[in-house]
């Protein structure tokens, strides 16, 4: 589904996307900035939640700074055929927080499935993957652990003005 | 940009409140730190201070730039170690780079610089692309997500 945006929207998305201003009243203060009523601003913001152009609204941690110094990609080889079925069993795991189907890119890359697991340490993360090994049982034709050993970029989103 | 100071109990509070759902209303600061029995001065200043120290790397709406027309894509490249700083600038210079991470294989997979390419058309990811190979001379591949089965990244304080 796909929504899109008007030229009053576009500027919410433009003022919001570095942060909520950090004030008593942060939708008061992006009113002003984009000069419109600051019931609009919210019922606009609720309505791009609704709709799902706005995932939620919250705080980012640094996952290191949180004691999850290990994130761990696993990527798994399973058959075409029944991967939506893994996929969704994976996903619910609780330990998991991104699932997706992605393309192989053969010879370089096999793998289909992404499961993005995140933990104390690495031992916790492998034992988090042999989990989501054994929920894929047989249909396991071959797997990879990526460990990210440092975040060389992170700003999220930037739409151009 | 590794956080070595431990957080405290406050801090740990208003992450784990804070993960979602922040009220759409007058004071919604003031609502959430009557929430968790702290002042709105408080909480302002808080996150003041964990967004300066690193401990947040963001506050604010999250959003889902496939619901406006626009579209996220994971890509990967083989940096050899000694082009891995030059490539790197290359690569972080892009606004569409939304992050980017190293990462090593447990198995010898090549990829080990992972980032993702957010842009509100598949002009600008096929741009950004193209920007990379030329400045890099390395081939970019993409793993556009072919379908999602969860998302959710809400994860309580473990330290």
């Amino acid at each position: 589904m796909t929504a899109t945006l008007d030229t009053i929207d576009r500027s919410l998305v433009l003022a919001t996307q570095g942060g909520l201003p950090l004030v008593e009243r942060p939708y008061h203060q992006l009113a002003e900035q984009i000069g419109i009523p600051p019931a609009e601003v919210m019922a606009r913001l609720t309505r791009m939640l609704e709709s799902g152009i706005i995932r939620r609204i919250g705080a980012v941690p640094n996952h290191y700074a949180i004691g999850y110094t290990a994130n761990g990609m696993s990527v798994w080889d399973v058959p075409d055929e029944g991967i939506d079925e893994l996929g969704a069993r994976i996903g619910a795991l609780d330990f998991v927080t991104h699932c997706y189907h992605r393309p192989r890119r053969l010879p370089a890359w096999r793998y289909n499935l992404f499961a993005m697991v995140h933990g104390a340490s690495r031992a916790e993360v492998l034992a988090q993957v042999a989990e989501i090994a054994r929920v894929i049982g047989a249909d396991c034709r071959a797997h990879d652990v990526l460990f990210s050993t440092r975040i060389l970029k992170k700003t999220g989103l930037r739409i151009g003005a | 940009m590794r956080e070595s100071t431990p957080i405290d109990a406050v801090e740990r509070a208003i992450i784990d409140h804070l993960q979602g759902d922040f009220p759409i209303c007058e004071r919604p600061y003031a609502e959430v730190a009557a929430r968790l029995g702290m002042g709105e001065a408080e909480l302002l200043e808080r996150l003041q201070r964990m967004l300066e120290a690193r401990l947040l790397t963001r506050f604010g709406p999250m959003f889902q730039i496939e619901r406006m027309g626009g579209t996220f894509v994971l890509a990967a490249l083989c940096v050899p170690e000694a082009d891995w700083q030059r490539v790197l600038e290359i690569v972080n210079a892009l606004p569409e780079v939304a992050h980017n991470y190293r990462r090593e294989s447990e198995h010898n997979a090549a990829f080990n610089m992972w980032f993702v390419l957010a842009s509100e058309s598949q002009a600008g990811i096929d741009a950004a692309v193209r920007t990379i190979e030329e400045g890099s001379g390395l081939p970019v591949f993409s793993f556009p997500k072919l379908r999602e089965y969860f998302v959710e990244m809400k994860l309580m304080v473990r330290t």
